[in-house]
């Protein structure tokens, strides 16, 4: 309730926002070429390209519909669970086409994460819910493991609030909790892109700063790309900005010139909030 | 007259509204005094059984109940070894209808939902699910009995098919109930297929599952009809799965209509006992499955 409150304030105002971020982009860590992306016969996304750079963030917007989960889900082939997804053209990392058949799907998972738009914690215990993403990859004695939870729940801000209660069920934790749980579940395993799908819609302000000054934290390891509807996270927490409509991608630059002279009429009308 | 000039504002006829409120409210009140009328006449029928079996049974509960052979009337006879057969022939039964009810209820649910062989596999459980059950008896009965005579095994195994569709059921059921997020969760950590059905979704689905398992055991507890034709039943002591084997329903099924009337007492101390382990059984796995927080 209150980030649209934060919202409507910024829309009346009259100067365009600006960006946190002034950074140059980094090199790519994955480069997708023209990549087209099908849901049956129906085209989701149109010959996108865009370099994710390494150790920044790259925020994804657009209108409701227009492929920005479908392009994350490319990234760690989780449209393969289905049948009739396919997706055509090039995702380069480290050189190799990830999106070719005979990739072993379950390293490429591991080395690119996802956090989901609504909390999903396991059934089982906090600690539990960390050592089994990690148990997938590595063989830790219990005292590594010890640490690497105690690890991945401090870079996630949440070892203060539950380090008493490690053995108590997951579910039992609030929505913020849960979220910020599932983000150290994915860093646990140590991937090198973190994918996350408006990990902050379904949380209050408090949680939502604190995911945010955790990405800000992760992006010194990690590279990462976030999808959000909310243009003050987009401005709080991007390098690179990318602009999505109907499954083409629009746009993508630094963030800070994306919110001060964005090239394309219809981004800087999406992002004053004029349309979309 | 066109149709968006002409247009009047929707208003609200308060007059009406009371009176559909104080009609929904008299239809609410009419329907839940039917549930709470259903519910009281399931309790009594229920709780006129279960006193029945006390009142009839409980004289007859003695130890040699649990001590004695059945032995011919007026000897002094108890239910050993229909107690000791029933327990082996029911535990061998789930023991082998569980793995192979939640392997089949997997692959129905994860790996061929929407394929042909998938949807031919559901209708012939669902068939068997619902097929009488001396017809069990009678398939047991042509494939193993005859030719090599009546036993134990035999017993189980038409037990085991009364098992598998059950469990075949609530497995798929309970597994397609989980939400496809927690799936996604799992597969985007890195886990292979079956490691997120293993570890994420049995455990999600585990209540559901254990709850089938038991209803399983339940039914099959106090099945006759199949053990007629398989295990016969057995007046002597006897643990060898390759001969005939006693067990509790055929004893009462034998003693319930005898004209001696310790037998039949021995008959309701009988049926009182399946009906009292099986509730027992409920009970304890009620308590071990209980969310721990
Ligand atoms: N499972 C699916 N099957 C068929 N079409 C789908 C499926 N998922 C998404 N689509 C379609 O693909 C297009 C892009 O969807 P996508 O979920 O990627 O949008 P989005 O940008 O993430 O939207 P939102 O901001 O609402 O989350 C939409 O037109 C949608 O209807
Ligand atoms: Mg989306």
């Amino acid at each position: 309730m209150s980030t649209t409150m934060v919202e409507t304030v910024e829309k009346a105002g009259i100067g365009p926002m600006t960006a946190r971020s002034d950074a140059a982009l980094h090199p790519a860590r994955i480069s997708i070429r023209g990549l087209d992306f099908f849901y049956g016969t129906n085209k989701a996304l149109k010959s996108i390209s865009l370099d994710l750079p390494e150790k920044q963030v790259t925020g994804m917007i657009g209108p409701s519909g227009c492929g920005k989960s479908t392009l994350l889900r490319v990234l760690n082939r989780m449209y393969d669970l289905y049948p009739n997804q396919r997706a055509i053209g090039e995702v380069l990392m480290d050189g190799e086409n990830i999106i070719a058949p005979g990739m072993d799907l379950n390293q490429l998972r591991s080395r690119v994460g996802m956090v989901f738009q609504k909390p999903t914690p396991f059934p089982m215990s906090i600690y539990d819910n960390i050592a089994f993403g990690v148990k997938l990859h590595e063989r830790l004695s219990k005292s590594a493991m010890d640490e690497r939870v105690e690890w991945s729940l401090s870079r996630a801000a949440l070892w203060e609030e539950v380090k008493d209660r490690l053995n108590a069920s997951a579910t039992g934790l609030s929505g913020g909790q849960q979220q910020r749980l599932c983000i150290a579940r994915t860093i646990a395993t140590r991937p090198e892109v973190i994918l996350l799908d408006e990990p902050t819609s379904a949380l209050d302000p408090i949680s939502t700063l604190k995911i945010e000054e955790l990405i800000d934290e992760l992006k010194h390891e990690f590279t990462i790309a976030i999808v959000t509807h909310n243009m003050q996270q987009a401005a709080r927490c991007a390098d690179q900005v990318a602009f999505f409509f109907i499954g083409e991608l629009i746009e993508a630059g630094p963030a800070a010139q994306m919110f001060t002279s964005p090239r394309q009429k219809r981004t800087q009308e999406y992002i004053t909030g004029r349309f979309g | 007259m066109s149709a968006t000039t002409a247009m009047a504002e929707p208003r609200r006829d308060l007059r009406m509204a009371a009176t559909l409120s104080r009609r929904r409210q008299r239809r609410n009140f009419v329907i839940k005094v039917f549930c709470i009328l259903a519910t009281v006449v399931g309790l009594v029928v229920l709780a006129s059984i279960l006193f029945t079996l006390l009142r009839l049974g409980i004289g007859g509960l003695k130890v040699t109940v649990f001590t004695h052979m059945t032995k011919p009337s007026g000897e002094d006879g108890g239910l050993l070894n229909p107690i000791v057969g029933s327990l082996i022939q029911t535990g061998i039964g789930a023991a082998i209808g569980t793995p192979i009810g939640i392997m089949v209820g997997t692959y129905l649910a994860e790996y061929a939902a929407k394929s042909v062989l998938g949807n031919a596999v559901r209708f012939v459980s669902d068939v068997l699910l619902s097929a009488p059950s001396i017809l069990i008896g009678l398939f047991i009965y042509q494939l193993f009995v005859n030719g090599h005579g009546y036993s134990g095994i035999a017993g189980a195994l038409s037990l085991a098919v009364i098992v598998i569709p059950i469990v075949v059921r609530t497995t798929e059921d309970m597994l397609r109930l989980i939400p496809v997020a927690l799936r996604e969760a799992a597969v985007a950590l890195g886990a292979p297929k079956w490691k997120a059905i293993v570890l994420i979704c049995y455990r999600a689905a585990l209540d559901g599952i254990a709850t089938g398992v038991l209803l399983a055991v339940a039914r099959v507890a106090g099945e006759t009809a199949p053990l007629l034709f398989t295990s016969l039943g057995n007046g002597n002591w006897s643990l060898d799965l390759t001969k005939p084997m006693a067990s509790l329903p055929l004893a009462i099924y034998k003693y319930a209509g005898s004209p001696a009337d310790d037998w039949v007492q021995l008959a309701w101390v009988g049926a009182m006992l399946i009906t009292f382990g099986v509730l027992a059984l409920n009970i304890v796995a009620r308590v071990a499955l209980r969310p721990r927080r």
